[in-house]
């Protein structure tokens, strides 16, 4: 296993005056919104809000299912965790399709479930015991919030692609083209959106942007080194995510548009 | 095929959508060199009735048969090459009008099948057309000359059925007379082993298509 060393000594505690030091920022930044007149201060305000009341709980969440230490508390956070990512994922499109919803969820469960599997016994091989929330819940926020983009981009963008490629599908299905060949290219566009996000970061990853992960273990007092290989572990391991559940949720999603007698259901989109 | 078997058949097609029924026990037979041309006010079923006819659409309950045969769901795409759907606006990709003819030759159904170039130039010079029509941009064909392409892309396929949805009610007296020879000459080609179905608001071209008519009201064929 590879040791990252988090020495409490190493690193500053934050007392709750520093945070609310921080909080002064989003202050100035409401100032300029007024300045400015963006009409920006109030969603400032209530997502500044949320940031500390939600963060606030998944610590107490966080500090309980450490202490209690069982598989089945875990499984069943990550379990909520996933159903709120599935639904979160399909909030953001304007297409949407009955049965979106499940596709999201299975789609988001299917991707980040493979992959922190894989992620624990065969990457990290020495997580002990399997379920060790340590490293299986921060794994799994990262491995759901990168799928969710990927899910989200991936069925929103083949939504607005039927709509506007229905002639061409038509058409297509009109000449003799399985159901496979009228909607492959619409297929094909919405993989690429969902997948571009994460495939961009990991190209300019180190040269532009620190990764949060990374940065909070450095800031731990962990080895740069050791936190830099972390994090090249995740970035492959969220990729992997986000392919599989982009794929996943654009095929889910083509099979309630196109049935087995090469029609193209069309009116399932809303 | 003998002329006065089915070709294409209808059986007690039947499709309701919010309790609105769009199709109404309808049943139609289109025989082999005996044209059919469907009649009716807007609204009437005739479009929802020839894609259902196509399996572009799903039915209810009901059965088509082509050639006397129940259509298998494997098996829509053979059918399709078989009895082909003409749209009132059917979709041209970009690229050329010669590059749009060759495109469902990259469909499996098609594979081991070519591109016939002199056929196409065959088509063109019997609406009067130059060889050049094949090397025009699709971005600026009119929409006469882009339902005149998709009718060329669908009769180099050798169909055995048209189902033609209002497919000149958008197009000038020109190209709709381009439109109807292309399709004449087609039938006539092989009127023992082919058909046709032929959507039309115009009683001018009703009667030019010199075939039985079929008139549809509120989802049924009117009697």
């Amino acid at each position: 296993m590879m040791g990252v060393p988090l020495v409490a000594s190493l690193y500053i505690e934050l007392s709750w005056i520093q945070v609310a030091l921080a909080a002064g920022l989003v202050v100035v930044s409401g100032i300029l919104s007024i300045a400015l007149r963006l009409g920006m201060e109030k969603s400032l305000m209530i997502a500044s809000v949320r940031t500390v009341v939600q963060l606030s709980l998944i610590g107490v969440v966080l500090t309980w299912v450490f202490a209690v230490d069982k598989w089945y508390i875990v499984v069943l956070l990550m379990a909520f965790m996933t159903l709120t990512a599935g639904h979160a994922a399909l909030q953001r499109i304007s297409r949407r399709y009955k049965g979106d919803w499940l596709d999201g969820v299975i789609a988001m469960g299917v991707s980040t479930w493979t992959v922190l599997a894989y992620a624990v016994f065969v990457v990290l091989q020495d997580v002990d015991p399997w379920y060790r929330p340590q490293y299986t819940v921060p794994l799994m926020g990262m491995l759901l919030g990168n799928a969710l983009n990927g899910v989200s981009l991936g069925i929103g963008r083949l939504g607005e692609e039927l709509v506007a490629r229905r002639t061409q599908i038509e058409t297509l299905l009109a000449l003799g083209a399985t159901r496979w060949e009228a909607a492959s290219e619409s297929l094909r566009t919405a993989i690429r959106t969902g997948m571009t996000p994460i495939t961009n970061a990991m190209m300019v990853v180190g040269l532009v942007s620190l990764p949060g992960m990374m940065t909070g273990q450095i800031l731990a007092g962990a080895e740069p080194m050791h936190a830099v290989a972390y994090q090249i572990v995740i970035m492959f391991l969220i990729a992997a995510a986000t392919a599989l559940g982009t794929v996943a949720s654009v095929l889910l999603a083509y099979r309630r548009f196109f049935n087995d007698r090469h029609q193209f259901e069309y009116w399932r989109l809303r | 095929m003998h002329d006065n078997s089915p070709i294409l058949e209808a059986k007690n097609l039947c499709r309701t959508v919010a309790e609105r029924r769009l199709l109404d026990d309808v049943s139609l037979s289109l025989l082999v060199g005996r044209p059919l041309a469907i009649v009716g006010s807007t609204g009437s079923g005739k479009s929802l009735l020839v894609r259902s006819l196509v399996m572009l659409e799903p039915i209810d309950s009901g059965e088509i048969t082509f050639g006397g045969k129940c259509v298998r769901p494997s098996h829509v795409p053979e059918f399709r090459r078989n009895v082909f759907y003409l749209h009132q606006k059917p979709a041209i990709w970009e690229g050329t009008v010669e590059e749009n003819l060759e495109r469902p030759f990259e469909l499996a159904i098609h594979r081991g099948r070519n591109y016939d170039v002199d056929r196409a130039k065959s088509l063109l010079d019997q609406i009067g057309r130059p060889t050049s029509f094949l090397t025009q941009r699709a971005e600026d064909l009119s929409g006469g000359e882009s339902q005149i392409t998709a009718l060329i892309r669908a009769l180099l396929l050798n169909p055995t059925v048209l189902l033609l949805d209002e497919p000149t009610a958008a197009l000038d007296a020109d190209s709709t007379l381009a439109v109807e020879r292309l399709v004449f000459e087609w039938f006539r080609g092989q009127a023992d082993s082919r058909s046709f179905i032929w959507i039309s608001h115009s009683p001018e071209q009703v009667r030019r298509l010199d075939c039985e008519v079929v008139k549809m009201d509120q989802g049924r064929v009117a009697t």
